[in-house]
């Protein structure tokens, strides 16, 4: 039964893919079981390949669930909507398109508002993220860091009801993605939309959500489920305290028995055990 | 900028304070450096010709085998003294508008269509193929049968020849649509008509201008040959006669009028491609 205070809610939900090459079906996800709630800020980490922006892609409507039911508010995701919006991991911009081309382009997409309006509210969404003075820059001219804050505004732009975030600093640098959850944090305090933030980066989970699950490997499912309470306002300064360590400790071990690899043949020191 | 000089160029740092990503080298680029390309590509083509007179003005052979560079210039002159050449450059000129410019059209709505729709492209995939790899030179008789030897029989080489490039790389231009673009589109619920214009179509533009100027080539060829099997007027037609009546340096005129043509219409076709590629950085 969906949880009715729920925003997005998923019950035993399942993802096949038909692999062309090997002529076989896979299953990426089977039996997720998980609830968001309304202005939450959830991350979901598992090991690479667990199906985790499988799931995401379901949750956004990009591809079709096999079983179970996902829904937003109550109704059945089928299909792509404006109350929901992606933060792509690859930025996806628009290469012939300035940065206000393609910070309106979500919206464009969607017919929902009119292109004056677009422009003056691109214009304040591109300030937020901190690329003011870069309206009329090539996407090719930007740094990575740059092109996500793009990425990113282009999704807020949509006013969604929930952001859908798929390993956005993944391909930036340490410092640059250490800034960018910083900023991330700082807008989603002004916004308070409820998030769905997808990574294998343990220390990025933590310091981002409310809530951080754990995906066991392939075909995954939730393997458990921890509280992050860590008082917000959070700086980067909260990644050294204890509580945060006991947090990492925990998600790691649970992370380490999906491993392929058996625990003890895994280089001693590797993160933060 | 010489291969060597590459490793002197500093590589862009990432520094989110550079508003755009510049050109850099350590040493102060002189002023004559901008001139380069024209300055050697002017002095070598001089070079070459000075060569050319040179061994022409020695008459190791006569006039009918190598013809120096200013009796082609003179031939040239003369053409358009006579007045005769404006029929011909009419002819050939209105064929090639006519059917490149049917291929341009009809190439971008079928590459485009079957680009987009795969089984329209099932479809169509092996008369494609088959059109392409035949030369289409081979049709001339045919053509000659059923349109005669005037201007339609040469329009129909033409566009066969423009036609297959073009739709080629439109197609092609289609089909590389960044599959991370198209997801993104979809993610926003974009329509397909909107992911058509505002995605396939601008990303597949550089694609099309490519298909475009190798079409002036096949165009270019098609006029030539058709002109010099059987037709009244055109340049083509003036240099095979000139060709079989020994006249040598009219014969090179009328090449050179073809080549600056072809030449011409290819610069054009590569501005109008820098124009749209406004967005990329300068590599140069």
């Amino acid at each position: 039964m969906p949880d009715r205070s729920a925003k997005l809610s998923a019950n035993g939900v399942g993802i096949e893919y038909w692999l062309h090459r090997s002529k076989a079906l896979f299953t990426a996800v089977k039996g997720v079981d998980l609830t968001v709630r309304p202005g939450e800020f959830l991350a979901i980490v598992g090991p690479s390949g667990c199906g985790k922006t499988t799931f995401l892609n379901a949750v956004d409507g990009l591809i079709p669930i096999a079983e179970g039911s996902l829904t937003l508010d109550g109704r059945d995701i089928t299909k792509p909507g404006p109350d929901r919006a992606m933060v792509f991991q690859q930025p996806g911009l628009l290469p012939w398109r300035t940065v206000l081309g393609n910070v309106i382009f979500g919206v464009e997409a969607q017919g929902t508002m009119s292109k004056d309006e677009a422009i003056t509210r691109a214009k304040q969404q591109i300030e937020l993220v901190g690329l003011k003075g870069f309206e009329d820059a090539y996407p090719l001219e930007l740094s990575g860091g740059m092109q996500q804050r793009v990425n990113l505004a282009r999704a807020l732009l949509t006013d969604p009801e929930m952001l859908l975030l798929d390993e956005p600093f993944a391909a930036l640098d340490a410092q640059t993605r250490e800034m960018m959850q910083l900023e991330l944090l700082k807008i989603w305090s002004q916004t308070r939309k409820t998030a769905l933030f997808i990574t294998h980066d343990i220390k990025e989970a933590i310091y981002l959500a409310d809530r951080v699950i754990v995906f066991t490997r392939r075909p995954g499912r939730v393997k458990n489920e921890l509280e992050i309470n860590l008082s917000r306002p959070r700086d980067l300064r909260v990644k050294r305290d204890p509580q945060f360590l006991t947090y990492e400790d925990e998600i790691w071990e649970s992370i380490q028995e999906e491993l392929a690899v058996p625990a003890e043949r895994l280089i001693a020191g590797m993160p933060a055990a | 900028m010489s291969i060597k000089e590459a490793d002197r160029v500093l590589p862009v740092t990432s520094g989110e304070s550079d508003s755009r990503r510049e050109k850099r080298s350590v040493v102060r680029p002189s002023r004559a450096k901008q001139y380069e390309p024209i300055v050697i590509g002017t002095l070598s083509v001089v070079i070459a010709l000075t060569a050319w007179q040179l061994v022409a003005n020695a008459r190791i052979m006569p006039v009918l085998f190598l013809p120096g560079p200013n009796d082609v210039a003179q031939a040239f002159v003369k053409l358009f003294q006579t007045g005769d050449i404006w029929l011909d450059i009419g002819t050939s000129g209105a064929e090639l508008g006519i059917g490149y410019g049917m291929a341009i059209v009809i190439g971008l709505v079928t590459g485009l269509l079957m680009g987009w729709y795969t089984r329209f492209q099932y479809a169509l995939d092996p008369f494609v193929n088959f059109f392409y790899s035949t030369p289409r030179i081979v049709l001339i008789p045919l053509f000659i049968i059923w349109f005669g030897i005037d201007m339609p029989s040469k329009i129909a080489v033409i566009f066969l020849g423009a036609l297959f490039p073009i739709i080629i790389n439109t197609m092609a231009g289609v089909r590389n649509t960044e599959a991370a673009l198209l997801r993104v589109a979809r993610s926003f619920g974009a329509s397909d008509a909107l992911i058509f214009r505002r995605v396939v179509l601008p990303g597949s533009v550089p694609f099309i201008l490519t298909g475009f100027r190798l079409g002036i080539g096949h165009a270019l060829t098609g006029v030539v040959v058709a002109e010099l099997i059987a037709a009244r007027h055109g340049v083509g037609q003036l240099i095979a006669i000139a060709g079989q009546t020994f006249q040598t340096p009219k014969m090179l005129a009328g090449v050179i009028l073809i080549a600056g043509t072809g030449m011409l219409l290819t610069t054009i076709l590569q501005r109008i491609e820098n124009r749209f590629q406004a967005w990329r950085p300068q590599i140069r």
